[in-house]
């Protein structure tokens, strides 16, 4: 199959590269890019191990051509914690053990990142509501949702 | 501060070391993993449920670009490879053996279910493997299926291999009858009850991969795969597939994405993986995408069964019965024969003095995926038809259920159940007790009143569980059929610096054992920390290993570390004693210093280390360089973690929704060492529970055995607003026979939940029984079925 050129921002740094016209997002950052921070946990977009952000909005970026994303600005997992630091969402998944395995913990915390920033200060049952779109196996939620409520604090202040 | 006073040891809840590289996508998962000149596998899986193969034509799919090669089940009996084995030999009533069918890694001429393996294209990339797949042309001759557990064994069944009469793998039984019957005749009531434990599908959030690797230039195989225990498929990918010999294969469980289980086992296609990267010179990777992982991963529960439980005038158990139908899929897989009897029929007695239990158990084969081992095995099906009988004799016969169970605790230790286990410890009163009081019980009947003003329904429901873990004892796991000891091993190493490499041979996939194994080394060697590294997952690194599933990382894992580390000491003392000239049994080991009793001699425990390995002056035939030990550690009993569960939901009548509007745990895991992470796990087990009690059902169409839910927009998993925050505590009866007194967390969620939440949905609806899931749609059947007027019925 004939390929084409893409090219966009990741994590702040100008890519391009080649890649089939039917590549999905997901495997133009694992496969193309080796950025494998962002996972794929199924293949009917439900699962939410994917999320990205374009332009600032999460993604499930198995939803979603590579093409399309052309001219886009991407942040994934890796491009999260600034200079070392952790982000506060990422400081409070640690501090509240809101992780287990860790396979769906990048699309958790950057849906939870997106979250906050669309609801500042989300209270339990908004952020329940909130991540319906991730689906996480080991914790149960219970420390998930702590931990985004705390991290969303954390970004207030 | 923890009891010992060391912040970082046993109680504290630090933080996980591993956290860091997961929450920045530096986690290192198989799929992860990419190997110079990689090509991609892609499987061609059976369409039908049961059909002959009567032919395969892959030149089309051998003619597109970019394929390698395409292997079928021709080539790899051309390569005289061995199968897939079950390594639990259960017996039959009779005394004769369980049928364990052939289980070929490519199907030679049958097929068997929907998802079973018939071929596999081998291409540059993985669309191109995928695409090629498409275009291999399989004959297939269709033959009838037997999809229903319950039929399975009926005359006139279709049978899922021609040379195992009624599709019965084996009839066992546990227990004894005469006794049990006896105890039935002298009942006051007979409770009975008929229950499915529905059928589930573990789906750990990373699907399946595997990367084989083969280096003709040392004729070594690599294999890195997604793995809960990474040795033991190694023994059985060179023992019984015969890839190679155990020397010259090397198989790595990077970070492993969830297990539940599901990831103990040995499949086809990671043995196809490594035997495939020899005959086509080039590392061939294969990542399972979701809709390959509902067909292809072994399932979980998937039991029929009838139960009776005698009881006197006062409510004491007297005798049970059960009879259960036990589907084992179409092909044993590794552990699934031991977990609906040895892992099943033993927890019958559950916290219970019922002096009488009986039970028999067939296991079916059928044209289903393979059933194994998922979070419990065994146990959360033994403790959902015990907690449920005992519910509904609560009901029967008027008494709170708290009460009744109450009335028939065990409370006498060591207990000798009438089901082969023997309980070393517990105290079921103060679990109960302290569940009731964290779940406002007395109360109840208040806010069900306050429901019910506002149109909803209120139940609560009851699970006293207990459960054995701590898989296992070699002797008795031998005893009952176990192909394996099920020991552990761990070896501590001390580097000259004074920093220590522990080994193990459990796996972490979750559970945060480089945080919980580096606490026990801290406290116990008195090392900080961060000068320890926890080491698994790699054949070639770590010596030997059982891996991990059963619970039984902290009680036998943790135990071998401490093993180890006992043995780090005693040299350590040896050395000590020869610098200080001192005699042996004057050294003293407290907090990582040495001292010699009664004087001011000391040295540090990383002053003995570096002294190990500068040993200019050892008398070498008393004394070796070197601070490295290992150690086998054989538990000498499983441990039995226990607790009660309370759930408490609402209804909504006119939509059949149902809330959990509080759940309350309350287990004995023993001494915990790190209390953050034992409640993570009792959250995500009980998450999972919930799951099976109200969203989770896997369904295969009864006709054509095609599986119905397979996606995540057919089987329900619970998502974050689908459950509750729960209400955790812990009661502490120490193990009395591991050196740390622990027991094991992983599983007791799943185990204790289920049927706390079904008696809260049958007790706010007013019936007795339901089978799991709880839908809405269910309970609004339920609540319709209760309103019709009697002479409709």
């Amino acid at each position: 199959m004939s390929s084409i050129t893409i090219s966009m921002s990741v994590n702040g740094k100008a890519v391009t590269a080649a890649a089939e016209p039917r590549t999905l997002l997901v495997e133009f950052l694992r496969e193309t890019l080796k950025l494998t921070g962002t996972h794929v946990g199924c293949d009917t977009s439900q699962c939410g191990a994917c999320v990205v952000h374009v332009d600032g909005k999460s993604v499930k970026s198995c939803t979603m051509l590579a093409a399309t994303a052309e001219g886009a600005a991407i942040t994934t997992i890796e491009g999260l914690a600034k200079d070392g630091e952790l982000h506060p969402m990422q400081a409070a998944f640690r501090e509240h053990h809101g992780l287990q395995c860790g396979f769906c913990t990048p699309g958790m915390v950057m849906s939870a990142v997106d979250l906050v920033s669309r609801h500042p200060n989300p209270d339990e049952h908004t952020v329940r509501e909130q991540l319906e779109g991730n689906i996480c196996r080991c914790t149960g939620y219970h420390n998930i949702v702590k931990a985004v409520i705390a991290g969303a604090a954390a970004m207030r202040s | 501060m923890t009891a010992t006073g060391n912040a970082e040891g046993f109680g504290a809840s630090v933080k996980r070391k591993e956290d860091q590289r997961f929450l920045t996508g530096k986690g290192n998962y198989t799929d992860d993993i990419n190997r110079r000149g990689q090509s991609y596998a892609h499987f061609v899986r059976s369409p039908h449920a049961h059909a002959r193969i009567r032919g395969i034509d892959a030149s089309a799919a051998l003619a597109m670009p970019g394929v390698l090669t395409v292997l079928t089940g021709q080539d790899v009996a051309a390569d005289k490879l061995g199968g897939l084995i079950c390594g639990w030999t259960i017996h039959s009533k009779d005394g004769s053996p369980m049928k364990a069918p052939a289980h070929p890694i490519l199907a030679l001429d049958e097929v068997r279910f929907v998802g079973d393996h018939v071929a596999v294209v081998i291409a540059e990339t993985a669309s191109q493997a995928k695409d090629a797949a498409e275009a291999v042309a399989v004959d297939y001759d269709v033959l009838p299926a037997v999809v229903s557990t319950a039929d399975a064994a009926k005359p006139g069944s279709p049978l899922v291999h021609a040379d195992v009469p009624s599709n019965l793998c084996y009839q066992w039984e546990l227990g004894d009858k005469a006794a049990t019957e006896a105890a039935f005749k002298n009942a006051a009531h007979i409770v009975s009850l008929d229950l499915v434990n529905n059928r589930l599908i573990p789906n750990p959030m990373e699907p399946r991969a595997a990367v084989g690797d083969y280096d003709s230039g040392t004729g070594t195989f690599t294999l890195f795969t997604t793995s809960q225990n990474p040795h033991l498929a190694r023994l059985v990918l060179s023992a019984f597939v015969g890839i190679a010999p155990e020397h010259k294969l090397r198989v790595v469980a990077p970070d492993v994405g969830g297990g539940f289980g599901s990831k103990i086992f040995i499949y086809s296609e990671e043995a196809v993986c490594v035997w495939a990267a020899k005959k086509v010179d080039r590392p061939v990777k294969w990542t399972s995408d979701r809709s390959e992982a509902f067909l292809s991963d072994a399932h979980g529960r998937d039991h029929v069964s009838h139960a009776e439980l005698a009881v006197d005038a006062e409510g004491r158990f007297l005798g049970l019965h059960v009879r259960t139908t036990a589907a084992m899929g179409a092909y044993l897989h590794t552990f699934s024969a031991a977990v609906p009897t040895y892992l099943y029929g033993t927890l019958l007695a559950g916290q219970y003095t019922t002096p009488a239990i009986y039970v028999e158990v067939d296991a079916v084969f059928t044209n289903t995926a393979p059933v194994d081992a998922y979070r419990g095995a065994g146990r959360p099906e033994a403790t959902y038809l015990l907690e449920r009988i005992v519910e509904c004799a609560a009901r029967d016969l008027g008494k709170d259920p708290a009460e009744l169970r109450r009335l028939n605790f065990i409370r006498k230790f060591p207990y000798a159940t009438p089901v082969a286990l023997e309980y070393d410890v517990g105290d079921f009163d103060a679990s109960m007790d302290r569940a009731l009081e964290l779940a406002e019980y007395s109360t109840f009947p208040a806010r069900k009143a306050e429901a019910a003003r506002r149109g909803k329904l209120r139940g609560i429901g009851f699970s006293a569980y207990i459960e054995a873990c701590g898989l296992a004892p070699s002797r008795v796991a031998g005893a009952l059929g176990a192909g394996v000891g099920l020991f552990e091993s761990a070896q501590v190493r001390f580097n000259p610096t004074g920093n220590v490499q522990v080994f193990t041979g459990c796996h972490s996939h979750g559970q945060g054992h480089e945080t919980t194994y580096a606490q026990l080394v801290s406290e116990h060697l008195g090392v900080s920390l961060d000068n320890i590294e926890i080491i698994h997952g790699d054949t070639a690194q770590v010596q030997y290993g059982l891996g991990t599933y059963g619970s039984r990382s902290g009680s036998v894992g943790g135990s071998a570390i401490i093993k180890a580390a006992d043995k780090i000491i005693a040299k350590g003392r040896k050395i000590v004693a020869y610098r200080m000239e001192a005699s042996v049994d004057d050294i003293e080991f407290k907090a990582g210093v040495f001292k010699v009793a009664g004087t001011d001699k000391q040295m540090t425990i990383a002053e003995v280390a570096f002294n190990a390995y500068v040993p200019h002056n050892y008398p070498l035939e008393e004394l070796e360089p070197g601070l490295d030990e290992n150690a086998f550690y054989d538990p000498q009993n499983f441990t039995f973690p226990s607790g009660t569960h309370i759930c408490e939901v609402e209804i909504d009548p006119e939509t059949g929704v149902t809330q959990i509007v509080k759940f309350t745990a309350v287990d004995d895991f023993g001494r915990i060492i790190n209390p953050m992470i034992v409640h993570g796990q009792v959250h995500g087990g009980i998450a999972q529970g919930i799951g099976q009690a109200m969203l989770e059902g896997c369904h295969y169409d009864e006709e054509t055995g095609q599986l119905i839910t397979g996606s995540f927009m057919d089987y329900c998993m619970p998502r974050a607003d689908d459950l509750p925050n729960f209400t955790i505590d812990a009661t502490e009866t120490a193990c009395t026979h591991n050196p740390i007194g622990v027991k094991g967390c992983g599983e007791a969620g799943a185990i204790g939940s289920p049927p706390a939440v079904i008696n809260a949905v049958t007790d706010a609806i007013g019936i007795r029984h339901m089978d799991m899931p709880a839908t809405p749609e269910r309970v609004w059947r339920a609540i319709q079925s209760t309103r019709l007027p009697r002479a409709a019925e």
